[in-house]
């Protein structure tokens, strides 16, 4: 059955392939992989609601658009320092506007010795093989076609790696912005974060963007966390209001390795973000936490897919959401535990808050469990804000949505209370703060 | 300052005010007394506008304006406070930051200028010390983790902080050990003034030897059964409060 063919996204994504000159073309391996990704996604189509993972996100809205290929003016335009959040962005940053990569926005002449920080592109430029076991992988189980659309049609993406021992003082900054162009634009980019033995280091992704800019930005990572290595990752979601947002990333862990992530959902018109980590090593870790404040018709999503598989592993999520007006807000927690994987611990934390009776929030999570002497918690809650405790806001004199403010920041802050430097979390509170002074004008 | 007449009020369909009439004047502190279930609660919920409660006949003013047209955040505003019976627990608000929000909210309501943190801490600390209160209290999330006596005294700290203009005490005296009785008494003791009233309402006479009301109202049956001066209150702890009802035929006004 091929009915993919008539769905205008499709068509603009085929024609996208055709028109561009991707990085690498040439390369044998490389052209193939994309070929083959691209008649893959064709024959797929868009993620349908059956599939578990997209049940409650449809994108059949967007299997009706058409989006330009790329936007010719990307390098040129001028970037409103107003996106930029300068006080959190101390420290060396790769910026990419509307899907380009910006080296004059960039700062990245003073990286630590140890740190390698380069686009994609020129990466493969300078040396394809170290990077066929990424480009050049087959498709497999794990794809849908917004990542096989990736596989097809990546035209750039950041390679960060850091060397054995080296331990990083302060975070980079990976900042992706959106701003209106002469079209609707899809950009699909491809990154690589690898930490050596032993190596530490200190992420921020930023995603910014215009109101009135409605790409789609169509983002896959692999991240590799070799023995010992730790990785301090946080994510601030801010894309603009117009803006579709998905993300796939992929961790693997190995011996002793950890990854601490925080996240802040609050941008784009359908955010969709994709996290599967695998404990593949004995002793690795995965601490999360993370919140999402939604409101007018936002859609948020995060599928978080935890793997058990080294011996003694840690997994321990706990997320916040908030929705308001008619948003929508979805947030699923797998923890799959294999065989073999015994004494491995695993939670699974989710609580959220309905500030509209238009709004909506589904969690779900799940365990399965296939070995022995395991730990396994989950709990998932939707409520409402507490009457009784807001009444007793009023009656000392708040007025009722600056006592809805308090509440729903007293709610989701928690999340974020061991984000570090202190800087940073006060940073990401004050985007929280005016974000619901938004969302109850 | 506060007249009440004829308030019929409900919730969940049951009438439970059934014609409370009351005045209470500024400089006055009025006890009211009652047996469980008697409305109390019921009262000091609807003066400060806490939803749920419909009032379906009668008038309340409040310095001459109609006080339940009022949202609860605007009756505080105009010098409305209720120490709460159950003060609720709030996590993640610190007791700074929530002090600060009420007090500058009020202000900006009543269009006076709002205090910057420094002024406010400076503010803040002196009370603590003036109370007793220990100053950790101050770091902490509202009511978090308190004991039931910490939450009472923590209302009387934010009345002596937000210097309302009538309090209603919603039983603030019971589960408190004698010391803490103390405490209170002389927290609202040091505010009482010819501008400022009080409503006690409490259930046993003991708090009454420490704030000595100048009336005291019995309360029963959603109606101001009985009314009188503090040795009323004496009265009532010698022969309970059947002693009113026997006093006072079923259907009569008060
Ligand atoms: N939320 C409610 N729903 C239904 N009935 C209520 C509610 N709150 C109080 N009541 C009833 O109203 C009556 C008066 O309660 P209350 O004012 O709390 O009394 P008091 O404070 O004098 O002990 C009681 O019979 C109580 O059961
Ligand atoms: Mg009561």
């Amino acid at each position: 059955m091929n009915t993919a063919a008539v769905v205008p996204f499709v068509e603009s994504m085929r024609s996208a392939a055709a028109a561009l000159r991707l990085p690498g073309s040439g390369l044998a391996w490389l052209d193939a992989t994309r070929r083959e990704a691209m008649q893959a996604f064709v024959a797929h189509g868009l993620p349908a609601t059956r599939n578990e993972l997209w049940k409650y996100t449809t994108v059949r809205g967007l299997a009706q658009r058409q989006y330009a290929p790329r936007d010719d003016k990307a390098a040129n335009r001028p970037v409103d320092e107003a996106l930029f959040p300068p006080e959190a962005m101390d420290g060396p940053r790769a910026v990419f506007v509307n899907g380009v990569f910006r080296s004059d926005l960039s700062r990245l002449d003073r990286l630590p010795d140890g740190v390698g920080l380069q686009s994609l592109s020129s990466a493969l430029d300078a040396e394809p093989e170290p990077l066929r076991f990424l480009l050049g992988a087959p498709k497999d189980a794990g794809d849908d076609g917004f990542t096989l659309l990736n596989r097809a049609l990546w035209a750039d993406g950041v390679v960060l790696r850091v060397a054995a021992g080296v331990h990083v003082r302060g975070p980079l900054h990976v900042v992706h912005v959106g701003v209106a162009a002469d079209a609707a634009t899809a950009w699909h980019l491809r990154s690589l974060i690898e930490l050596g033995d032993d190596a530490r280091l200190a992420i921020v992704e930023h995603h910014v963007g215009e109101a009135a800019a409605g790409h789609l930005a169509n983002l896959v990572c692999n991240i590799k966390l070799h023995e010992q290595a730790h990785l301090d990752w946080v994510g601030i979601q801010r894309a603009g209001a117009d803006a579709t947002l998905l993300r796939c990333t992929d961790i693997q862990l190995h011996d002793d390795a950890t990854l601490d992530f925080h996240a802040l959902e609050l941008g784009g018109k359908l955010a969709r973000h994709e996290i599967r980590v695998d404990l593949a090593g004995a002793r690795s870790r995965f601490e999360s936490r993370g919140a999402f404040v939604l409101h007018q018709r936002q859609h948020a999503d995060t599928e978080l897919l935890v793997t058990h598989r080294g011996r003694d592993t840690f997994s321990h999520a706990s997320w916040r959401g908030v929705a308001d007006d008619r948003a929508r807000g979805v947030v699923h927690g797998r923890i799959l535990v294999l065989p073999g994987a015994d004494g491995a611990d695993g939670g699974f934390y989710n609580k959220n808050l309905l500030l509209s009776p238009s709004a909506e929030i589904d969690t779900r999570p799940a365990l399965e469990i296939y070995a022995d002497e395991v730990r396994a918690n989950h709990g998932a809650t939707v409520g409402q804000l507490d009457e009784n405790v807001l009444f007793y806001l009023r009656s000392r004199g708040i007025p009722l949505e600056m006592a809805r403010r308090i509440l729903v920041r007293a709610f989701c802050a928690v999340t974020l209370e061991r984000i570090e430097p202190p800087s940073l979390r006060e940073h990401c509170l004050a985007l929280l703060v005016e974000q619901l002074r938004e969302a109850s004008t | 300052m506060l007249k009440i007449e004829n308030l019929h009020a409900r919730i969940a369909g049951t009438e439970i005010l059934k014609g409370l009439s009351l005045e209470v004047n500024a400089g006055e502190v009025h006890a009211l007394m009652g047996p469980n279930g008697a409305g109390k609660s019921t009262l000091g919920n609807v003066l400060s506008g806490r939803p749920g409660y419909e009032v379906t006949e009668g008038t309340v003013t409040f310095d001459g304006a109609n006080l339940l047209g009022m949202e609860p955040e605007e009756r505080a505003a105009a010098g409305m406070f209720l120490a709460f019976q159950y003060p609720v627990e709030i996590p993640g608000v610190n007791n700074t930051y929530f002090l600060r929000a009420a007090l500058n909210a009020q202000r900006k309501a009543r269009g006076e200028d709002e205090l910057d943190s420094m002024q406010f801490l400076k503010l803040v600390r002196g009370k603590v010390k003036e109370m007793g209160m220990p100053a950790e209290l101050l770091n902490r999330a509202v009511n978090e983790g308190f004991s039931g006596g910490e939450k009472k005294r923590n209302e009387v700290f934010q009345m002596a902080l937000l210097q309302p203009r009538l309090a209603i005490l919603d039983e603030t005296d019971s589960g408190l050990d004698i010391d803490a009785l103390k405490q209170v008494a002389d927290g609202v003791n040091a505010l009482r003034s010819p501008e400022r009233a009080f409503l006690v309402i409490t259930h046993y006479q003991r708090l009454l030897d420490y704030i000595v009301p100048d009336f005291v109202h019995v309360l029963d049956g959603g109606r101001i059964v009985e009314s009188g001066e503090a040795r009323l209150a004496l009265e009532l702890e010698a022969h309970g409060y059947a002693w009113v009802r026997d006093r006072t035929p079923a259907g009569a006004g008060a």
